[in-house]
């Protein structure tokens, strides 16, 4: 007889299902409950760097936009720290590097606004370019995605970035980068998620 | 002095299959191509921090959190409760749990929701808590009615609390639904039968808790979550700015 390892099994994931705004957004499902709702302010007044805004829309199969999806966005600051105890140091007083953001119900568009990130460690030493990890949930969606968005104007940095190295079809690497905008009152960044058809956006098992 | 290491890999078949036909909105919403396997990164192995001033202390009491004063939802007064562990069987304290539910006739507080069952007043519909240190979770609310959904025209959700559980990092962030033992409509819907492995469906099935339950007030229900779990790796003490 072999000794019995132990070890759990993770909980399975289940949809998040056409509601989840009662739980995460209750503001957008039409009710006020909470002193504060969470993941409304990513940065915090006191972050260096670079405001940003970024912008898109997750387009099904049929091309449609998706009006009931939820992304979460989590980020180093400009220096290139996680605000977490192993992110590799400090960060400014307010910056949480998180956020949470809910798609339009009429036309699917999603917006924050944060600071542009640094570069961050990369675990064989190569530095990761700078990028924000975003995690998206919705009816229809049985496992949350994984994905990342980096910058278009970051390209030498994105050339040795070990993660979209790792992406066998360079053509599918450029599903991952952001176009800048130079118009408006903010650089805005668009990033369009496509989960399936031409372009389909590279999710991650993390 | 440990810092957060790189996570076990996610054994992806104790979970639901992205395109599962008999969960009809599955089909043009799930990926067509493989996901890329990752090894964890510092963005994976670092996730948000949440602390007391986040939240406040009544938020995880879904009898009281939207109610009147004086007033309370109409339904079956239940307790959840569970600890929030990892796949090492380490607690995970200080983690942020969210839950929203259907009111006790099966109905959503969401403007998006028309299910002819009626709006109760005195029920929001969502709450919210910290783990303790020991990652031990506690919620008061009312059990859930089941209710209809456009899948096949007969579809019945089976009564469920939606739940959401963030982890020491963001590869751990998750998101699940919590049934209860002895509903007869588990076998028969959908979105349960996305998972293919009848462990990973139990583990979602909450227990009656006697020992639990408030005499003449609540009864219990225990619902345990498992997170993913991650190797430890000595901190390499490095001064600041190398
Ligand atoms: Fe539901």
């Amino acid at each position: 007889m072999v000794q019995a390892l132990k070890y759990l099994s993770e909980t399975a994931s289940q949809t998040a299902g056409p509601y989840v705004h009662i739980g995460l957004s209750p503001g957008a499902a039409g009710f006020d409950i909470y002193r504060q709702e969470l993941g409304h302010d990513i940065c915090g007044p006191n972050a260096k760097g670079e405001r940003i805004r970024v912008t898109g829309v997750i387009i099904d199969g049929t091309g449609a936009p998706i009006k009931d999806a939820m992304l979460e966005v989590w980020q180093a600051n400009a220096d290139g720290v996680y605000a977490h105890p192993g992110g590799g140091g400090p960060v400014e007083d307010g910056f949480r590097g998180w956020g949470r953001v809910i798609t339009d119900f009429e036309t699917g568009e999603w917006t924050f606004e944060s600071v542009k990130p640094g570069n961050t460690a990369g675990s064989a030493g190569t530095p990761q370019a700078p990028h924000l990890n975003l995690w998206i949930v919705a009816r229809g969606i049985n496992v949350g995605l994984n994905t990342r968005m980096y910058f278009a104007d970051e390209a030498e940095a994105n050339t040795i970035d070990p993660v979209l190295n790792l992406i066998e079809w360079e053509s599918r690497r450029a599903t991952l980068i952001a176009d800048r905008d130079v118009l408006g009152d903010l650089p805005t960044y668009r990033f369009d998620i496509r989960l399936q058809g031409d372009n389909e956006t590279v999710f991650f098992d993390v | 002095m440990t810092k957060p290491g790189e996570f076990y890999p996610r054994n992806r078949d104790i979970h639901p299959v992205s395109l599962s036909p008999g969960y009809k909105s599955s089909v043009t919403r799930s990926p067509r191509l493989a996901l890329v396997s990752l090894q964890s990164t510092i963005s994976e192995q670092t996730g948000p921090v949440f602390g007391a001033d986040d939240i406040d202390a009544g938020d995880n009491d879904l009898l009281t959190n939207y109610a009147a004063p004086g007033q309370s939802p109409i339904g079956e007064r239940i307790i959840l409760h569970g600890h929030v562990l990892d796949e090492n069987v380490r607690p995970v304290p200080n983690t942020l749990v969210e839950i929203w539910q259907a009111n006790a006739g099966g109905r959503y507080r969401h403007k998006k929701d028309t299910y002819l069952a009626p709006i109760d007043p005195n029920f929001g519909g969502c709450g919210r808590t910290l783990t303790d240190e020991n990652g031990y979770f506690f919620f008061r609310t009312v059990m859930p009615g089941a209710y209809p959904w456009r899948n096949h025209a007969n579809n019945w959700r089976p009564a469920h609390i939606h739940v959401s559980i963030f982890g020491s990092g963001f590869a751990q962030r998750l998101i699940t639904q919590c049934y209860f033992e002895g509903d007869p409509l588990i076998p028969l819907c959908p979105i349960v039968q996305t998972i293919p492995d009848q462990n990973a469906i139990e583990q979602l099935v909450a227990r009656l808790d006697l020992n639990a339950t408030i005499p003449l007030d609540s009864v219990a229900y225990k619902f345990d979550i498992i997170l993913r779990g991650r190797r430890s790796t000595l901190f390499e003490n490095r001064p600041e700015g190398n």
